[in-house]
């Protein structure tokens, strides 16, 4: 291979590490530019190349042996993971990162097992570090694929009882415990590392189960600056500098992610993973009053045709239905007819932050037309139609007024004072955290029952009628 | 590396990412939250070095799994924000439509 020619002149050691070097650049330049739309694209490419720059170069690192196990690991993990992400339907990503995260998760704690079960890294600094970086390893990587399972609808049901919180600090103080006689080379046993990593893994099984699908986002962007932490950490043991640069960059800006995220929904992080979050039960549904008004579609369009201004507010129903081209293509319409047409995204509205963004965009909707919370909130109400596809928690206005709703207190986007609400629905069941919604109920709103793709193509026929 | 200069490296890197991150727009946060899952699949350099430099069978499983996941999260983090990113280019004046899935 090149690799090895080159450093036959230049000395492995210096290309190895003038190549990570490179890797380091390049990711850092990458993530970047993936911080702008206009260069986002390129960014994924320079990020890319690191990474080939740097798994090329591996090869050649000195002392390496087991060149086809290396091979056919690389070859099976990588042709199942690009056929599943090549698959998958946008509407999964967000799954599908968490599964990916969880991956390099348990990689992480692969890495720092193997050194482990060799007798633990030498001194306590290094010992240390691959204890505690497999320990978050192995939490990220159950943790994740927990967090994968329910936004598959795997696991359907929130797992809580009393006394759970109780449970997962014995299991964290247990899982410590062993890491201390691992770090300070009191036991060095394969039994004790054994231990601690089946309590981490449980830690992050049981730390999962209890929280809601709504906090999903939150918890896979948390887990995701866990993985970057752990690769970090793992980087010091192993004396990887482009490890220790990518994981440690990874986790503060996850780290950051997650704060945005927990805090556009007005919670703080302990408070998204220790509250249990739609707790069943004794819901707020005694406080909704009045009834739900169906509409037809024929209606909604003569209304929409006739509006001077539209706010859509999409949420996981579009996605669901892949009903962003639909909707564009009414909105299209409406704007041919001098409707004034914005997109309102409300910061958690799907599954993750920017998800709706990414399907609007997949579906060709100008940039210029999607408007923030903040951006919108006051234009509601001077709105005649504000048109809610799929969307629920995010135009809630018990956030508003009810303190006893666990969604008190989280921003919302304000389609109640529009003049007339649409909303276009499945059916008349609770959203995601399973809190019932007071918008559905008020007297200016009208319920279009039915998959917002065919609701789309039906308005879409509506509006044509009118001529 | 001495334990001090290690800390500086963590230290700036850890600024580094808050840097980069914190003037992003929210219609980029889940590529860019994709592309960093992408970026941390560099575990996979780890993974590697830990299974070319193992000795017992047990060390040979553990490596080889770690490996394959390494593997999985390096490729399929940059399918799927490579397949987002891919979407931007549409919303663009003048641009193509998007492409058919």
């Amino acid at each position: 291979m090149p690799a090895a020619s080159m450093s036959a002149l230049l000395g492995t050691d210096t290309l190895i590490q003038a190549s990570y070097f490179v890797t380091a650049v390049l990711f850092i330049l990458g993530l970047k530019r993936m911080s702008s739309p206009v260069t986002a694209r390129s960014g994924i490419l320079w990020a890319g190349a690191g990474m080939l720059v740097a798994t090329l170069v591996t090869f050649a690192y000195p002392g390496m042996s087991n060149f086809p196990l290396i091979g056919a690991a690389i070859v099976i993990g990588g042709v199942l993971a690009w056929w599943s992400g090549k698959r998958v339907a946008v509407t999964n990503m967000p799954q599908m990162i968490a599964l990916y995260n969880g991956m390099g998760g348990g990689a992480a704690a692969a890495i720092a097992a193997v050194e482990l079960y060799r007798g633990g890294a030498p001194g306590y600094g290094a010992a240390t570090l691959a204890v505690v970086g497999g320990l978050i390893g192995a939490v990220s990587f159950s943790g994740s694929a927990i967090a994968f399972g329910k936004l598959q609808g795997l696991i359907k049901r929130s797992l809580r009882f009393r006394g759970q919180q109780f449970l997962n600090i014995l299991i964290l103080v247990a899982a410590l415990l062993l890491a201390a006689l691992l770090a300070g080379h009191f036991n060095d046993s394969p039994r004790v590392v054994t231990g601690l990593f089946v309590l981490a893994l449980i830690l992050g099984i049981s730390m999962t189960l209890p929280i809601g699908g709504a906090d999903m986002p939150v918890v896979i962007s948390l887990y995701n600056a866990l993985t970057g932490l752990a690769v970090g950490l793992d980087g010091f043991v192993l004396h990887n500098a482009a490890m220790i640069v990518a994981g440690t960059v990874v986790g503060s800006a996850g780290t950051l992610l997650t704060q945005l995220m927990a805090k556009a929904m007005n919670r703080s992080l302990a408070n998204v993973l220790f509250s249990g979050f739609g707790d069943t039960g004794a819901g707020p549904t005694g406080t909704v009053t009045g009834s739900l008004k169906p509409i037809e579609g024929s209606d909604v369009g003569v209304m929409l045709a006739f509006a001077q201004k539209v706010i859509v507010v999409p949420g996981y129903g579009m996605a669901v239905a892949q009903a962003q081209h639909k909707i564009w293509e009414l909105c299209q319409l409406l704007i041919d007819r001098g409707v004034m047409v914005r997109f309102a995204i409300h910061p958690v509205a799907g599954r993750m932050p920017g998800h709706m963004n990414v399907l609007l965009a997949e579906a060709g909707v100008p940039y210029d037309l999607i408007a923030d919370l903040e951006e919108i909130n006051a234009e509601f109400d001077t709105t005649d139609v504000a048109l809610i596809i799929g969307a629920n928690d995010v135009v809630n206005p018990v956030a508003r007024t009810e303190k006893s709703s666990p969604i008190y207190g989280m921003p919302i986007l304000n389609a109640d004072r529009a003049k007339n609400v649409i909303v276009i629905k499945r059916g008349t069941g609770a959203g995601f955290s399973g809190i019932e919604n007071a918008l559905f109920y008020l007297d200016n709103t009208r319920m279009l029952y039915g998959d917002a793709q065919k609701a789309g193509a039906e308005l879409i026929q509506a509006i044509k009628a009118v001529g | 590396m001495t334990g001090i200069v290690a800390l500086y490296i963590f230290m700036l890197a850890a600024f580094t990412g808050y840097e980069v991150i914190s003037r992003v727009p929210v219609i980029l946060h889940t590529p860019l939250m994709s592309g960093s899952n992408f970026v941390h699949g560099i575990v996979l350099v780890g993974a590697m070095v830990a299974l070319g430099n193992a000795h017992t069978p047990l060390e040979k499983t553990i490596g080889f799994i770690g490996v394959l996941l390494a593997a999985g999260n390096a490729m399929g983090g940059y399918v799927v924000t490579e397949r987002m990113l891919e979407m931007f280019k549409s919303s663009r004046p003048g641009g193509a439509r998007p492409g058919a899935h």
